[in-house]
Order: C-alpha cells, then sequence, then structure tokens
C-alpha cells in the first residue's frame, strides 16, 4: 500500500502541473545541511538528528560534510572574525540552490558576547533565510526552521536560482588561496595581482538587496 | 602537474621525486571529525603524519575580556558556554574560585547536589565524547544510544535548572534553587536504567574488535611526557598516572565519596578510551551515594548581600528586598586577593584564576582549558602515525573547541 | 588551609639564592611567590628537579591597569604529581619592556599558554621556539587583553 499504488489509481498517465510548484517540492522534500557546527548550538544540532528529534522524519538528516553537496547551512554557533572569511568561503562553494539558517542568538545577532572577537550576526556575511532564537535553541526549534523553511521553499521561483556565472565567480578570491583552473600557477597570480573583491553576491542576494 | 612534466627531460624522473616528497595538507577548520573548528595542518609523508601544527582560535569569543565586563554573578553564564559539554563543571570551578575570594561556606544540601550534578554532567559529556569518538572512527549506531541517555540527564538538568545546556545553576554562595518535587525518584530512574544501557554500550563498542584495532597502540604517550605536555584528566591517567583532583586535591566534599580512580597504563587511545569507560561506572557510584546523602536544608550560604534572597522573603520583608535590588543593580564587591582553583572536570584540570581588586567586577579571570592543554599534545602524539589515526586520536582527547578557545 | 608545606618551599627558595624572592604572599590558602623575572628558568629548574613540581598547571598573564607600574604580571602556577601541592610563582614586568624568558625548556606545556599570553596581552617570552598569535587572526591589531584595548575593539563595529 504505497504512494505508487494510490496515485496509479487516481491519477491520469500525464499531468501538468507549475515547474516552480514540482521543482520546489522536489527541494523541499530533501533539504540536505552542511555539517557546520560551531559551538553549543551544533550539540543541540546533533541531538536534533539523534534518536528523540529525529529530523529524517522531515527530509534533513544527511549532513554533507561536503559543502558542494549541501543545501542549507545550519550556521549553529557563535561565528569569530577569524572564522568568518571561512564560512563565506563555504557558503560560496554551496551550489545553488542554498539556504541558510542562523541557529540560535550568537549566530543571529552575537548573543551575549559584544565584543572584539565575535561577528554580531552571520547576517553581516551571508544572506539568512531563517533565524532561530534561543541559547542554545532546542532541538525542537531547528526541526521547526527546517519545516519553515520548507514552507519557504514552496514560495520561491526556480528562475532566482541560479549559480553565479563563472567568469563573474571567477572575481572572487580570497586573499592567499589560488584556485584551481586549467590555465597554470604563473597565469593565475597575474590574475590575482589585480584588485578583487573578496566575494561575489549571488543572484539571490542581488536580488534582495534590490 | 602537466606543466612540469613537459619540460623535464625524463617524466619518470620527475614523478618520483613528487611522491618521495612531502606533501602539506590543510585539515578543517569545517571538517567532521575535527570537533567543532579545529584546523591542523598536516605534513604528510604519504600516509604518514611527519608533523602536525595545530591552528586554533577559529572560535575565539573573547570571553576573558568579557568577564572583566561583568559583575560576578554575570560571569557565570559565561562560563556556561565554554566547555558547552560540561557546562555544570565550569559554573563550580567559576563559583568555587569565587566563593574562596569571598570567604564563604556552603550548606552541606548544596554541596551534595552540587556533586550530584557535576557527577550526571560528566556522564552526559563522556556520552558525546563516546557518540562522536565512535562516529569518528565509523561506527554510526553508538551515537545514537549515547545521545540517549545523554538526553536523559539533560532532562534532570532542566527540571532543576530551567537550561538544558546552559544552566548557570550553581550560583556564588550555594544554587539557583532547591531541586524540584520529586527530583530523587527521577534521578533514581535514570540510575536504575542506566546499568542495562552501559552494558549495552560496552557490547556494542568496547568487543568491537574493529574498535580496537583502530586504537591499540595508537598515539602513544608515556605518563612522564604526559605530565612534562601538561595533560590532566583520562588523558594522563591513560598514561599510568594517578592523578585525580577530586582524590588529591578534593574540594566539595569529594573526599567523603567512596569511588576509584581507573588508570591505564599503555598511554594509547585505547587505554584512554577505557579510562573514560570505566569513570563513567565510578561517577555513577557518586550519583547513587549523593542521592542517597540528601537531606532536606538550606541551598544557599546564609550571606545576604552576596546571594540573591528567596522570592518568597522578598514578599514579606524590606530587608529582602533591599539587598536583591542591591546585588543585581550594583553586585557586591569582593576583597582584594587572587586564588588559583583547579577542579576535576571531565576533560582533566579545570582551572580559575580570578582576581579581585575590591570591586564589583573581576580583576581578571583566566581559565585554565583541560581542552586546551591537551590539545597542545596533539603534535607528539600524532607523530609517525597515519592520516586516519589523526581522527582517532582527536577523538580519544576529547576536546572541546568552546573550551580551547574561549 | 595550612600551607606550612608551601612556606617551607619558599625557604628553600631563598636558601638556594637569596636574589630569587622578592616577595611572599600567604593568603586564602595559597603562597604566592613573586620572584626575580630574570632568574625564572633557574628557579623552575630548581622547582621541578628538586622539588618534584613536575607539572605546570598553568601559565597566564595579567594587565594590573594603566597607571599601574610594573604594569604586567605573569602567573606561573605549578602542581606536583607527587606530593599534590601547588605554588603561585609571579613575575612583575614593565609597561616599556614586557618580557621574560620562556620556561618551554623546563616544561613543554608552556608552548601554548605562552603564545596565549603574548597573543592577548603582549608580553614577549624570549628564546621561545614559535613564538606567534594563537587565537586571534595573525593580522590583528593589539592586544586584545590590555586594560586600554576597548571591549569592541577598533575595526569597524559592523563586522564585530
Amino acid at each position: 500500500m504505497g504512494l505508487e499504488n494510490q496515485i496509479f489509481e487516481s491519477l491520469p498517465d500525464v499531468i501538468t502541473v507549475k515547474l516552480d510548484a514540482v521543482i520546489n517540492w522536489a527541494r523541499k522534500s530533501s533539504i540536505w545541511p552542511a555539517t557546520f557546527g560551531l559551538a553549543c548550538c551544533a550539540i543541540e544540532m546533533m541531538n536534533s538528528v539523534s534518536a528523540r528529534n529525529d529530523l529524517s522524519r522531515f527530509g534533513a538528516e544527511t549532513f554533507r560534510a561536503s559543502p558542494r553537496q549541501a543545501d542549507v547551512m545550519i550556521v549553529s554557533g557563535r561565528v569569530s572574525r577569524k572564522m568568518a572569511p571561512v564560512l563565506r568561503r563555504i557558503y560560496d562553494q554551496m551550489p545553488e540552490p542554498k539556504w541558510v539558517i542562523s541557529m540560535g542568538a550568537c549566530a543571529t545577532s552575537g548573543g551575549v558576547f559584544d565584543n572584539y572577537a565575535i561577528v554580531q550576526g552571520v547576517d553581516k556575511i551571508v544572506p539568512v533565510d531563517i533565524y532561530i532564537p534561543g541559547c542554545p535553541p532546542r532541538p525542537e526549534m531547528l526541526v521547526h526552521a527546517i519545516m519553515m523553511l520548507q514552507e519557504k521553499i514552496m514560495t520561491e521561483s526556480v528562475k532566482d536560482r541560479r549559480d553565479t556565472i563563472e567568469s563573474e565567480s571567477r572575481k572572487s578570491i580570497v586573499p592567499g588561496t589560488l584556485p584551481v583552473t586549467e590555465g597554470t600557477a604563473l597565469e593565475d597570480m597575474a590574475r590575482l595581482s589585480d584588485v578583487k573583491p573578496y566575494t561575489v553576491e549571488s543572484k539571490h542576494e542581488r536580488r534582495r538587496s534590490s | 602537474m602537466s606543466v612540469v612534466l613537459e619540460n623535464s627531460a625524463n617524466q619518470f624522473d620527475v614523478l618520483d621525486q613528487s611522491l618521495e616528497s612531502q606533501m602539506t595538507i590543510s585539515m578543517g577548520p569545517q571538517h567532521p571529525s575535527t570537533h567543532g573548528v579545529l584546523r591542523l595542518e598536516l605534513v604528510l609523508d604519504g600516509e604518514l603524519v611527519v608533523k602536525t601544527v595545530a591552528d586554533i582560535g577559529y572560535l575565539h569569543t573573547g570571553m576573558e575580556k568579557l568577564f572583566e565586563y561583568k559583575k560576578y554573578q554575570q560571569g557565570i553564564v559565561i562560563t556556561d558556554r565554554m566547555d558547552y559539554l560540561n557546562p555544570l563543571g565550569n559554573n563550580l570551578a567559576y563559583v568555587m574560585a569565587a566563593e574562596k575570594l569571598l570567604q564563604i561556606e556552603i550548606p552541606e544540601r548544596a554541596q551534595v547536589i552540587r556533586v550530584m550534578f557535576c557527577e550526571l554532567q560528566r556522564i552526559a559529556s563522556h556520552m558525546v565524547w563516546l557518540g562522536t569518538h565512535c562516529l569518528d572512527i565509523g561506527a554510526m549506531s553508538p551515537f545514537f544510544y549515547c545521545f540517549r541517555q545523554r538526553e536523559k540527564i539533560l532532562n534532570l538538568i532542566e527540571a532543576a535548572s530551567g537550561g538544558r545546556m546552559t544552566p548557570s545553576y550553581f550560583r556564588i554562595g550555594g544554587l539557583m534553587m532547591d531541586l524540584p518535587a520529586g527530583f530523587e525518584r527521577r534521578v533514581n530512574q535514570f540510575l536504575d536504567d542506566f546499568p542495562d544501557a552501559m552494558d549495552m554500550l560496552e557490547t556494542l563498542v568496547t568487543g568491537n574488535t574493529l574498535f580496537q584495532s583502530r586504537t591499540k597502540g595508537i598515539g602513544v604517550i608515556s605518563g612522564g611526557d604526559a605530565i612534562d605536555w601538561g595533560l590532566t584528566g583520562p588523558c594522563l591517567r591513560g598514561s599510568g598516572v594517578n592523578l585525580d583532583l577530586r582524590k588529591h586535591n578534593p574540594y566539595s566534599g569529594y573526599e567523603t565519596y567512596d569511588f576509584d580512580v581507573p588508570v591505564e597504563t599503555d598511554g594509547d587511545v585505547w587505554s584512554r578510551f577505557r579510562v573514560r569507560m570505566r569513570e563513567i561506572t565510578e561517577s555513577y557510584k557518586i550519583v547513587r551515594q549523593a542521592i542517597s546523602r540528601l537531606k532536606p536544608g538550606p541551598t544557599k550560604a546564609d550571606a545576604p548581600k552576596i546571594v540573591l534572597p528567596d522570592r518568597d522573603d522578598m514578599r514579606k520583608h524590606m530587608d529582602s528586598l533591599i539587598h536583591h535590588f542591591l546585588i543585581v543593580a550594583e553586585g557586591f564587591s569582593v576583597p582584594e586577593g587572587e586564588v588559583y582553583h583547579a577542579i576535576e572536570a571531565s576533560k582533566g584540570e579545570l582551572g580559575v584564576y580570578m582576581k579581585s581588586n575590591g570591586g564589583p567586577k573581576p580583576e581578571r579571570v583566566h581559565f585554565r582549558g583541560p581542552s586546551f592543554v591537551n590539545l597542545s599534545a596533539l603534535p607528539v602524539l600524532a607523530e609517525g602515525e597515519m592520516v586516519a589515526d589523526v581522527v582517532a586520536i582527536i577523538g580519544s582527547l576529547d576536546i572541546v573547541l568552546g573550551e580551547i578557545d574561549r | 588551609m595550612n600551607t606550612e608545606v608551601l612556606q617551607n618551599f619558599v625557604t628553600n627558595l631563598k636558601d638556594e639564592n637569596p636574589n630569587w624572592v622578592l616577595d611572599v604572599k600567604d593568603a586564602l590558602g595559597e603562597v604566592s611567590v613573586t620572584i626575580n623575572g630574570e632568574f625564572i628558568v633557574a628557579i623552575c629548574w630548581f622547582l621541578k628537579s628538586k622539588k618534584d613540581f613536575d607539572l605546570l598547571a598553568d601559565l597566564c598573564g595579567c594587565d594590573r591597569g594603566v597607571e599601574e607600574d610594573p604594569r604586567f604580571e605573569v602567573n606561573y602556577h605549578l602542581f606536583s604529581t607527587k606530593h599534590y601541592n601547588r605554588l603561585r610563582l609571579k613575575v612583575l614586568l614593565t609597561e616599556d619592556d614586557p618580557k621574560v624568558n620562556t620556561v618551554t625548556s623546563v616544561w613543554r606545556t608552556a608552548d601554548w599558554h605562552e603564545r596565549e599570553t603574548y597573543d592577548l596581552l603582549g608580553i614577549k617570552f624570549e628564546n621561545h621556539p614559535d613564538l606567534r598569535r594563537i587565537l586571534l587572526p595573525s593580522d590583528f591589531d593589539g592586544h586584545a587583553l590590555r586594560k586600554d584595548y576597548p571591549l569592541r575593539g577598533y575595526e569597524p563595529y559592523s563586522l564585530t
């Protein structure tokens, strides 16, 4: 008595749907988070996938260590100034469509740590879709945030979620690092000598800010 | 690579050289098995680790600076977020240092409750260590069983303090408030179930030959070296040195409890694993003893200018209301002086250096995090091991980056 | 708490070399010995080899205040795994030239402690094998734990 039986009985062979609707439905049903554990909230994030709060009920339990395979970045914990460039780098490495959940007071606003070391809100570095309050938030709150994100995904349009054009993304080079290219190392060095922006806004970000 | 090959006369020469040469890889800060945001630079010869350079500070929070701007009682909140697997241990170290400066005595009941919670927290902390350690090595299922047990302990902590991971339950001069009604029953319920769960974990992990072959003889450090590198806690006891501050520098009445200090002699990952596993059982014994010692009594010291009064008192007595107002608005001044107080946290010696200049805010608070010191020995432990074993060694050190970077 | 045992160690230090000990404070069950910074390595070797203080539990710096002179102090918390006593050594340093010899040759654990103290307070440890910043990024401006360093730092507040 699976879903297949019911679809077989009740639906015709060919149906017409809105492309956005079906793609978003597929996207929201299997959100893969990137493991981005930073501090205390990371433990609650681990808790949310463990026995009691099984996040896999919502299709979001497959934590990926590689940002290339991830859809949502759960920034769980305080972001230090030393970590900020790394965080942005990982965000840039994630392919579109990508979303960000800012988990906990520290990631959202700096929390109790209003000082020289902590970035006062991760939204200064990456665009955030869902904010979770709490210090640390309970695992249930993270589950709720994932559900809210799923609702949000359903309202999006596929057109807004395209990767940055490669020629543009080349512009964003973190100082002191070499990108992997087909060219020789010397050519890369020559390219690096131009002043490069630290990062290029994604299409999605540009749309939000306009 | 291709460019080099084209220019060279003999391609194979170059290939051979490049195979012999050492390679540096960067591990972290976003790596699933570095327990947070640790970054390692590994110099490799093939698969063998030649040199390890640990790069920390990716979670530097400026806590020690922040302490200087907060009143003594506000600092407790910050300590929760330091070693977030063992927040009550941090609370205890901080609070006891302040109490030493203030020279106030804590009532018996508060002492017993503190010991009970510290040991429960130690079990919870070791549960996270066991789960993640196994996860790093490749066993998935112990993680779920460990977190299930930890969840039960967090429920107990939540029942008493209102917070799961950031309780701030110990206050200067006692406890935040007394235990809720029926708490002993809940602890006993947990304790009754726990030995079975522990047995299951032992069967799942300890008897596992894969686990044994990944841990035995890996990351060896001798007792003398371990002391030289400042290792404390299970890492030191895994190298055959019997040092437990609960026994040798007793505090909070630990000298009256009956428990053993597990010591293993091999100094490898397996020894450290065995020490922690046996420690869980010892902690279980201490909780059992503590719960039987709970007798009705006050949970706050008799120091009205330092300890917040009960809500009930504030409604009846003007004095209490005034004291409450003064403590919250201005804080209490602590006599000039400096102390270093060390406790045995779940990861080793957690020391607090606190210096007061006579005002309501400390002049300097420094935390000696056991993880910080234990991690500094990583280059010695990892030298000559395989890359994959570095993960096992980091797991066996049981580090928490919140405490390392502070 | 009885500090008689600890006082004996201080007497031993004084007997060994009268120039070593500048001041002794016995308070709250702890003995704090202010020592002459020039002899730090010799004193530490003496305490480690003769008096069994084999574990350097902690090393931390402290800024006593901008007006104070000497402004900085470095505290060495020694512990023994044989007789389980603790002793605090204190070295006072002036603002103009805050430097002291490293004790990494005595206890290797001092390595990271000294780097941290250098990072946050700017106290230089001479002959340290690898004295660079440990917690803060290498391009960080200033030393965060100094009293004249603002809590929120100098950088634009947008990020911090």
